[in-house]
Parts: C-alpha cells; structure tokens; sequence
C-alpha cells in the first residue's frame, strides 16, 4: 500500500534499527564465516569501490544490462544466476535490504509457500521492445467506446428521438465557409437523425454547394432570388423571410421532427441537442450574446474592470415554481449610436430583441392538417411579411416551454462577425491557377530592403496579406516564379522555384 | 368476492410500497443482472435468524479509548474493524447470552495507533491482541473452549493478522499464534501466501460512502476514457531503484503506455478522481505495497470495469462474488500486452460486466453505509460466517487439550500491553 510505503519512510531510523539486528543475529547465531559470505563481502566492497570511482551506482549499470535483454526473459536471468550463486551461500532468511550493492535480489524459499509463482522482492521491470500506441488497437478501443457509448444512449438518453430539422440561411461571402464550417460540423456530429435545410440569398450556387455536400448529411438547398442587403436591419429582415420559406418547405414535405434554427455564425453545443428533444410543442433556450466590442483601444483599459464582464442572455426566465414568467432580452442602450448599421462597420452587431436561434418547434405545428395540433399557431401561409421573431407565429406567448433547466443552462452562442462587403477570395477557396503575380508590400519587418516600390499589378485574387510575405523572400531571391502551391500542377515550375529558393 | 378484491387491493399497496426501498438511493433504472458466485445467490441473504453473535465487553482501553485518543481512525481505509463493532452492537444477531452463541466477537482496535500522517503503525499491534486474549480467555470459559475456533476477528490491516506493513517483516512474523484456530476478517487476501489463513473471510476496505455518493454524476454523461487510473507508479521514498514497488508492475504500466492515448494514468490528485472514473470504461487496480487496494470498491461503485493487476490475488467475498465475470484479471507479466488484452475483449462481454456492476446488490455489498442497510458489506461478513456453521467436530477442544503455543512468536510480542 501506498501508505505502508510512507509510513516505511517515517520509520526508517526505527526500521532500520530492526534491519540491522537480523543480520547481526545471524552471523551472531552461527558464528562462522563461510568462504561464499567472505566472498560476498568482498563483492560488496568491490561494487562500492568501482560506484566511487565512477560516480554512480554500479549495481544498477549491471542490473539494466541483464534486464534490458528481452521482455520474455526478463524475470529468470538474475533468478538463475543467483540460483547458482546460493548453492554455495547458505540462504538465511535475514538477507536483508540494506545491502546496497547486492542488487542480485534473492526471494526467500523457506517462507515462501511450496505453491506459490508470487515472490517477495525485487522484479524486473517489463517494458515491451516497442512501447508506443499501436493504431489498430487504438481504433479498436475506439469502437468499444462507440457501442459503449450507444449502449448508454439508448439506456439514459432520450427515448424514442425525434428527427432534427436545422434551419440555415445563408449567402455567399468572405466569411461564409468559416460559418458554415462551424455549423456543419457540429450538425455532424449530433446523434440523432437530422436533416438540414439551407436557404440562400441570391439563388443556389455552387460555392455553397461544394461546402454542404462535404457534410454527408440529408440536405435540402434551397435558393430565394434576392441579394443580401448591406445594412443589419436589412438583412435580419431578409433572414427571417429566408427562414419561413423554409418553415414552408417542412409543411410541404411534411417533414417529422423538431425544427431548430441554426443560423451559420451560431455556436451550438451538443447539449441543446439533446434538450430539444423534450420540447412538445414550442420552447424556447437561452443563448448567450457574444456582442464585440470593436473599439479596443478606448473599452479595454477602463471600461473592463468597472461594468460587469458578464455575457448578456437571451432568453426564457422562470418564477420560483418553474412556469414560465417572461423573457430575457438584450439590452441595446449602452451600445446606442454605437452600432454597427452596414455590414462592414467595425462596431457592435447588436442581435435582436429575441433572436430566432433560441427557438425550437415541433415540426407538426406548421402541417396544414394536424391531428392534435394546438390552436395557437398561426398558418404560416397567412404570414407574409417579415417575422421578428417566431412569437410572430403563435398567438399566445405564454405557452413557449422553456427549456435547459428552465432557461438557466446557456446552449448556444450568437455571434455576427463579417469581413467587408467588398472582400474578395477565391471561389471555394481554392487558388487556381496558381498565382504568378507579385506584389510588393509597402512596409517590410525587414530594414533592408527600400521601402517604396512601384506596384506591378493589382491582384485579381484578394488575399493581400499572405501573398505580401512570401513576395519579400522572393524579392531577395529574385525570382518571379514565386506560388503559393495548393495543386501539384506543373513540375517545370516546381523545379525553377527549387532553384529560386537554393539561390 | 368482495374480500378476495380487497385482499388483492391490499396485496399490491404491498408490494408496491416494498419496491420502492432503494437500498444505495441510486435512483438507476439500468438493467441489471442476477449475481451468482460459487456459492449462489447469496448476496441478498439475510444472516438474521441464521446465526448468534456474542459480543465480549471489553475494558475501554482496547478500543473507545483508543478511538478517542485518535477519531481519526473512523474516516481511514481500516475502519472497517470499528463500525463493524458498532453494528454488532445493535444487530438482530447479537445475543446477550454466550451459550446460545455461534460465534464470538473481540472488539480490540488494533489498527488504530496512527502516526501523524495518519498511517497505522502496527508495532504494538500483536501485543494488544495477546492481551485481549489473555483477557477474554480467563474470564470467559468460551476460548478455552475451542481455543479460539468459533471466535472471529477483524484484522484489516495490510498484511492481515501478520501485523507488519512490510511484506518480508509479515511473512517471516507470520499470522499471530494466538489466532491460528480463530477465523480471521481481513482484507489482504492472496493464495498460498502465509497471511491468508484457510477460512478467512475477506472483505473490501473502508471507503465512505457519503463522500462517494456526494460525487455521483448523470448516467447519460457518455464513458469516453478508455484506460483510468491515479496513483504512484514508482515510490521514490522507499524503492528509489523500482522494482520493488508493486512488484514493478506499476512501473511497468508507466512505461509502457505513458504515451497511449487511451490511458488516461498519471500520479496527479485530481478534485475530479470520482467523477473521471465515472467517465471510465476501465479501472486499473494493480497492486502497491500490498495486493489490495480501495480502488476496488471505488471502480465497483462508478461503475467502471475493475482491471487487476496482482497475481493470485484473493478479492473481497470471493465465494459470493464471481470476480472473474465482473473484472478483468492480468498477469503481471503481460501487463506490457495490457492494451491488446483490454481492446480484444468483446463488446457484448464488456456491456455485461457493466450490468452486472450496475446491480445494485453489488455495490451494497462493498460498502460500509452508516446505519447499515440490508445486504451491505456487514451483512456479507455475517452471511460468510453463517456459511461456515454448523461448527464440525473438531472445533470442540476434550477437557485437557491445548493446542495453542501461548509462548510462541518473537519475543517482544510476549510483553503486555
């Protein structure tokens, strides 16, 4: 026991008083001094010299040699050989630890029992040739966890799951692959069965596409003919006509599930997954606000320390008996005059009121002919123009459940960040053909080179930054065939920036 | 018509109403699987009726004083000797008169002279125990009787009744000559080795199960550590060279997976220890100093697959529990294979073993809950000694005979305490 190992520490002037009675006794005992102890002192007294002389502990040089053999061998070399050795030594059971050279560990056969494989003393330590991860054992734990992890799904989870509706709008952009990406890996990795649709501003394209096939989920693509406004208000407005088009697309498919709303510039968390599917009818979660504050230099110093840092919550709030009391809105008025109206200010992007992300609704609700279906819902056919938010859908507010422990578990984040409206990058973000332009920066770490250059040409590609770097190493080395490779297109070129670059 | 309708009525309110006593207030509805060990169904057994305890009354000085001079000794691994006395105390199967008595109890707290750490030294431990006999042989007639044969003892510390905490010290002390004909509770077990008598009875150590309940997480939350294990691989303080240490399989799972992935092992103290192994498929119990260990009882509780690492270990109520189908059991020699053993093991066998962990009945009977609750760990110590009656033949000593050597051991064990 890890104790006794401690508590052996704290006794060992005491214990070591004990220890060195034993052999005292049996040397006292017999009195005699057979050639094998003799030699065994002088063995001793060797292995102590030669650790003097060479400035560590002998004993363990040799023990490493004889175990660092083979694993399989690695118990029986010493036991032999002292085997051998204590046929000439009469074996007392008093031979003790403190013999500090005397790493030729012997067990002790008399009081050991006769059955008995398990032995008192010093073992080797097995360490296989190659101790590292083997991957096939590592994909086969990995499988045991999977069907663990089923097993437990299916004894703890949620019984019966519903089918996921996601609800995406979307437009092509600068920042539109970083969103979606986000989006679409957390929608693939959700258990339950989901389908995804995406609503595009602008019509369907292939840049939008090309990003959602590589999902692998069921997805429905859908494309309305107007262009994303520039300013906020525009395009909140736009979503939401985005998103009861596709509220009408699950009423003409008769889509099963539950509905949620994940917007491309969301965080979710695989929670809110799992507790939307406790939702009935219409619930609503809380979702935290990551409104930036794009003016750094002024806010940070002092603004930090005196207002609350605390993220503002959107969201259901509950009375003391769980019921549903009102809602948690965001509250604009310190950022007033201070936010962001086009899409490329660089200030505030105030969220709604109450954002459409933090509702989830049976999909049964928007069905034409529901059996059961409440009386609250309004037909979405009667809406037309925009809905602030789906309490536009439902006559009666008071019936939302709320959900993640009453609104208290935050499963979502809400964030609106956009590169300018004018920025530019290459069509599914691949460059090709390679680029063979150069341009020269303005300002270079470097104090080498002149600071003024004339500009060659300006990029048709939009990249400015990355490009600029690679274009001051090709400036010392005077090339011009300088490419960012992404393809293995043209060998020539290769071997001539081989050349550039050993210049 | 009408009564047999009431009867029926009442039967159910009944039946209902005894349902519902959760004995380790897990609230799980998981399915589980019916334990049967060699001998039978026999966790749920109920020793009441089928055996009579005889508590002797000792001065305060083997054990209130003892336990007043150090409360320490209630929160510690060997605790179990102290609430086991306090259970028999106010137990059914006490009885106040010794001859109508099966078995006899001795409250003597031998693990409880602590050092400032709060280790138990045991140096004064064989004394205590000779007086104790000493005392209840010549004032009660019952121990000249069978010398000792139908009394019991609860010996919780490493080594057992060898009282020492080293294992070369306890294996030459050997078990305490007094008690060579009693039956001992202890929880060192391992086979053919000189400190587990035939008959003993061994039980788990003391862990607290407030603390252990206080620390239960969701049942949803998803298993994803394959490996878990906290704890020392090499003991620097004692065995700088390895080797010695657990037999240098702890150093041996150190390196040969402090890189892997899958093993989640370290020797850091986490606040989290309870709720990681929550999240853990597997549980390393390799041995330390001795073969047994508390995690035992921890990765039994959460639900974690128990992995031994200590050969010819002899694990807690071995004829009642059938270890072989709740853990997995490694040599210490393929220890260096131990990832190959783990992952080859099949699905379905490990979704077994986790039911069978998750009956309730099995986590009751490795816990020492306070006050005791049906088919805990105490009403297991009783059922194993009411599976040894009826006493045989030779259990009965003729008038003038002595079997036991009341001089023999080392002689500073002779002193009086």
């Amino acid at each position: 026991m890890k104790l006794s190992a401690l508590h052996q520490s704290y006794l060992s002037r005491r214990s070591n008083s004990f220890r060195s009675s034993g052999p005292l006794d049996s040397s006292s005992d017999g009195g005699y001094k057979s050639p094998a102890a003799v030699f065994w002192i002088i063995l001793h007294c060797l292995c102590c010299l030669i650790s003097l002389v060479l400035g560590f502990r002998f004993s363990r040089l040799v023990f490493f040699l004889l175990f660092s053999t083979s694993s399989s061998n690695l118990y029986t070399p010493p036991f032999r050989s002292a085997v051998e050795l204590a046929k000439t030594l009469d074996v007392h059971s008093v031979l003790s630890t403190n013999s500090v050279a005397n790493n030729f560990r012997l067990p002790f056969p008399n009081k050991t029992a006769s059955n008995s494989r398990v032995v008192v003393g010093r073992h080797g330590i097995r360490i296989r040739p190659w101790p590292h991860p083997d991957p096939v054992e590592v994909m086969k734990a990995h499988r045991i966890l999977e069907r663990v992890q089923k097993e437990q799904r299916l004894q703890f989870g949620v019984k019966d799951p519903r089918t996921i509706i996601a609800v995406t709008p979307t437009y092509v952009r600068t920042f539109q692959a970083l969103h979606l990406t986000g989006v679409m890996h957390s929608l693939m990795v959700v258990p339950y069965d989901l389908v995804w649709i995406v609503v595009e501003a602008g019509g369907v394209s292939n840049e939008t596409a090309s990003l959602i096939e590589k999902s692998g989920l069921k997805t429905i693509h859908v494309g309305i003919n107007q262009r994303m406004p520039n300013s906020w208000d525009e395009r909140h407005k736009l979503e939401s006509i985005m998103r009861l088009h596709a509220l009408r697309i699950v009423r003409e498919k008769k889509l099963d599930g539950i509905v949620m709303f994940a917007d491309d510039s969301n965080m979710h968390s695989m929670e809110l997954f799992d507790e939307i599917q406790n939702v009935k009818w219409f619930g609503a979660v809380s979702v935290g606000i990551l409104a930036t504050s794009a003016n750094i230099d002024e806010s940070s110093d002092r603004k930090e320390e005196e207002e609350n840092p605390r993220m503002p919550i959107q969201g259901p709030a509950c009375n003391a008996s769980n019921m549903l009391a009102g809602w948690h809105t965001f509250n604009t008025l310190p950022f007033a005059g201070k936010s962001a109206v086009n899409i490329d200010d660089r200030l505030t992007v105030l969220p709604r009121k109450l954002e459409w992300s933090g509702f989830v609704l049976n999909s049964r609700l928007l069905w034409k002919d529901g059996e059961d279906k409440p009386d609250w819902i309004k037909d979405i056919d009667m809406l037309d123009g925009d809905v602030e938010s789906p309490l536009g859908l439902i006559t009666d507010p008071s019936v939302v459940e709320p959900l993640g422990s009453c609104g208290r578990q935050v499963l979502l984040w809400w964030l609106r960040v956009e590169a300018r409206a004018d920025s530019k990058f290459p069509p599914r973000w691949i460059i090709d053909p390679p680029l063979d332009i150069t341009v020269p920066s303005k300002r270079t770490p470097w104090p080498d080179t002149p600071p003024e250059l004339p500009v060659k040409e300006k990029p048709e590609m939009g990249i400015q930054e990355p490009i600029v770097k690679h274009t001051t190493k090709t400036r010392t080395s005077r090339s011009k065939h300088r490419s960012k490779r992404k393809h293995e297109t043209r060998t020539d070129t290769q071997v001539s920036t081989k050349h550039s670059e050993q210049n | 018509m009408e009564i047999w309708r009431w009867v029926f009525i009442g039967f159910l309110f009944l039946a209902d109403f005894a349902v519902k006593i959760q004995p380790f207030k897990l609230g799980r509805s998981q399915p589980t699987e019916r334990i049967s060990g060699s001998a039978g169904d026999v966790l749920e057994d109920d020793p009441v009726g089928r055996l009579k305890v005889f508590v002797y009354e000792l001065p305060r000085k083997y054990n209130k004083k003892i336990l007043q001079k150090d409360p320490r000794c209630l929160n510690h691994m060997f605790a179990a000797e102290i609430y086991m006395h306090r259970f028999l105390l106010s137990s059914p199967v006490r009885t106040l008169n010794p001859e109508e008595a099966d078995w006899f109890y001795t409250p003597v707290y031998t693990t409880c002279d602590l050092t400032a750490n709060g280790l138990p030294l045991p140096f004064k431990s064989p004394r205590m125990m000779r007086s104790a006999i000493q005392l209840i042989s010549s004032n009660w007639p019952y121990w000249n009787r069978t010398e000792g044969a139908d009394h019991f003892f609860l010996v919780p510390h490493d080594f057992g009744a060898c009282f020492h905490y080293q294992e070369e010290k306890a294996i030459e002390r050997g078990i305490l000559p007094l008690l060579q004909r009693a039956t001992l509770v202890q929880t060192f077990g391992q086979r053919n080795h000189v400190c587990l008598k035939e008959g003993s009875i061994t039980i788990p150590p003391y862990a607290p199960p407030q603390k252990m309940q206080t620390h239960l997480i969701p049942e949803k939350t998803p298993r994803s550590i394959f490996v878990y294990f906290r704890g020392l691989f090499y003991d620097v303080g004692n065995d700088p060279e390895g080797g010695y240490y657990a037999r240098g399989a702890r150093a041996a799972v150190w390196e040969n997976f402090k890189d892997n992935p899958l093993f989640d092992i370290s020797t850091e103290h986490p606040t989290t220890y309870y709720e990681d192994m929550q999240r853990a498929v597997f549980c390393l119990c390799p041995l330390g100093w001795a073969p047994w260990s508390p995690r035992l009882v921890e990765a039994v509780i959460f639900g974690c697959i128990p992995v031994i690492i200590a050969d010819d270990i002899v694990l807690p109520f071995a004829d009642a529990i059938p270890w072989e189908e709740i853990g997995v059991f490694v040599d210490e020699k393929d220890v260096p294979n131990l990832d190959t053993i783990l992952t080859s093991i099949p699905p379905e066998v490990i979704l077994r073993k986790q039911r069978l962990l998750a009956n309730p009945s099995m986590k009751q009977a490795m816990l020492f809950p306070q006050p005791a609750q049906p088919g805990d760990a105490f009403h297991q110590v009783l059922n194993g000694l009411a599976r040894k009656l009826p006493h045989d033949k030779g259990v009965y000593l003729k008038p003038d005979e002595r079997v036991l050597n009341w001089t023999a051991g080392p002689v500073g064990d002779l002193k009086p305490w």
